[in-house]
């Protein structure tokens, strides 16, 4: 009978004397909220080893970027971390403005504040809520769902577009943002709130939850800062790093904000960092749209800067002035040149410093352009964060990492 | 006393002498080179200098310059003190046909993908990583996508029909 067994099946060697299993959660599981393989070496339920796999949806953005003009990589951006995509193409453009040395009004900047902590807010609260859902609570996760659409609802006004927004230009927006968006950001100012502490009283001092995170995929601080974690997990961990304050862009030193940290930097303490930071997010966008209310007379008007080279002028210019045909014409076609240099710039996206490195060499296209991934530099610790936990701490510590697929394989 | 580019010049030349070179600041942003076999003296001199502290790797990647005989790949690497939150820039430059470069895994953790990266599209070879194989292509693929001799299709290409995608 066995000898039948060894005719039919060719087992690896070495295959029956291991006491280990090997489980492959993903590329496709459900749990993983994205395409990520991870192979598991378990020993009963304890995880002994886990080797990660990704790239599955590699679209070789770096490469694509070096034949686009400026204002089209904006569209790449979107799909890095299509969480938070208007973050993604606010850093792109300041990456530009850096480059040309432009300097955007302060309304400009105050309304990009808004949209990035708008941003932050869906980001964090997928992030969050989904640490939820895999804790098995659903209901966090569908209630505030509702409030990420009246965030995309905001986008769609000033923008057109809900997950890959292409929002701003270089230089400001494409245009003012309307009546409806200012009410619907209104609306979300006044409503949100409530529905943040529901949420947060539904986890944080949950029992269920608490044991389900305390102490799932710690990291220590000087760990963290080795393995290169940025973001909210790098501060869960116990280290206040927040590009916005370090090194402010868009006018983040006008404003007045803390940075929330944690001490152990396990699931329940990048949790409840997410949960502040949301609430510094609100006070940010109060602050920023009073700001935005006090602009009187033309500088209330005004959501761009002057760039003419990179930024398309109005359809009646186009038609009626021969400058604005021309610039129009040099935009569209992706035939300004330029200026030769080498910039570094970066942002706090949702789950961390989100890095654009830029060199021109005086083309009409970057000469290299790399993006900084904050998730793809982070996710290299998922085995030292899991080793020894059990199975199903995998996916909570994988979900309160907030990896975001789009973003790790560029 | 707080940090600046300059102490962080004069402290390195003290130390390395004429073989860090090519000081420049693009945007404030301090960047110099060293000869590839230095990488990593450099870095371990700004991770333990008690003045320096450059213990972050914020980013690691190459740029291929097809025209610099001898010196095709730069290895570029951002670094980051936090304490004083300052950022510097270094580059170390490798002929394409013996692209070999320490790795600098054993500093920072963060280095492991970063090089895996630079490695599946540049072919730089990092001596010493512990796992250097491709990790965003697939692992069939015989070259090196981000050189500059593979060029990204012709758009104006007309042996393409391609009746519903308007080419």
């Amino acid at each position: 009978m066995s000898e039948t067994i060894s005719h039919h099946i060719k087992l690896p060697e070495g295959s029956i004397e291991k006491t280990t299993t090997t489980l492959n959660l993903g590329p496709t599981h459900p749990a993983t909220h994205g395409v990520f393989q991870n192979i598991l070496e378990l020993d009963g339920e304890r995880i002994v080893g886990a080797e990660q796999t990704v790239g599955y949806i590699h679209r070789a953005f770096e490469k694509l970027a070096e034949r686009r003009p400026l204002y089209q990589i904006t569209t790449l951006t979107d799909r890095l971390n299509y969480c938070s995509s208007p973050i993604n193409n606010m850093g792109w453009h300041l990456t530009c403005e850096k480059l040309l040395g432009v300097k955007t009004p302060k309304r400009v900047d105050y309304l990009r504040i808004i949209i990035m902590e708008l941003s932050r807010i869906s980001d964090h609260l997928i992030c969050n809520s989904v640490v939820g859902v895999d804790s098995g609570a659903y209901t966090g996760f569908l209630y505030v769902m509702q409030y990420r659409e009246l965030i995309y609802e905001i986008y769609e006004e000033i923008c057109g577009s809900r997950l890959t927004t292409n929002i701003g230009r270089i230089g400001g927006f494409e245009r003012d943002f309307t009546n409806a968006a200012f009410e619907k950001l209104e609306k979300f100012l006044k409503e949100y709130p409530d529905v943040l502490k529901e949420f947060e009283n539904l986890f944080s001092r949950n029992r269920i939850f608490m044991e389900r995170t305390i102490g799932a995929g710690p990291i220590s601080a000087e760990r963290a800062l080795n393995y290169g974690f940025t973001g909210p997990n790098l501060r869960a961990a116990g280290v206040d790093y927040d590009v916005r304050v370090h090194t402010p862009y868009s006018s983040y030193e006008d404003f007045d904000f803390e940075i929330p940290i944690g001490k152990t930097g396990d699931c329940y303490d990048r949790f409840l960092v997410r949960n502040q930071e949301m609430w510094q997010s609100l006070k940010l966008i109060n602050e920023a749209y009073k700001k935005v209310q006090e602009f009187k007379g033309a500088e209330a008007e005004v959501f761009h800067a002057d760039v003419p080279d990179y930024y398309l002028p109005t359809k009646p210019d186009v038609y009626t002035k021969m400058e604005a045909l021309i610039w129009h014409f040099k935009i569209v076609m992706g035939e300004t040149e330029i200026p030769p240099g080498e910039v570094y710039q970066s942002v706090e996206g949702g789950n961390g410093e989100l890095g654009f490195y830029l060199i021109s060499d005086g083309g009409r296209t970057p000469y290299r352009l790399h993006f900084r991934r904050p998730c793809f530099i982070y996710y290299q610790a998922y085995s030292e964060l899991t080793k020894g936990s059990m199975l199903s701490d995998a996916i909570i510590v994988m979900s309160s990492l907030n990896l975001i697929a789009g973003e790790m394989d560029a | 006393m707080a940090l600046n580019n300059e102490t962080i010049k004069t402290r390195l030349i003290e130390k390395f002498g004429d073989q860090v070179s090519n000081f420049d600041e693009p945007y404030g942003l301090l960047t110099f080179e060293a000869p590839k076999e230095m990488n990593l003296k450099v870095m371990q001199f700004l991770f333990d200098d008690e003045q320096l502290r450059f213990q972050f790797l914020t980013d690691l990647t190459a740029v291929h310059y097809p025209d610099k005989k001898d010196r095709e790949l730069a290895v570029v690497y951002h670094l980051h003190n936090l304490v004083d939150n300052i950022r510097i820039r270094f580059k170390v430059f490798t002929d394409i046909n013996k692209p070999d470069i320490y790795t600098a895994t054993q500093l920072y953790s963060s280095a492991n993908w970063m090089e895996r990266e630079t490695f599946d599209f540049f072919g730089v070879n990092f001596v010493g990583h512990p796992n250097l194989k491709r990790i965003l292509n697939v692992d069939e693929m015989n070259y090196f996508p981000m050189l500059k001799q593979y060029p990204l299709e012709d758009q104006t290409r007309v042996d393409k029909d391609d009746a519903m995608f308007g080419r």
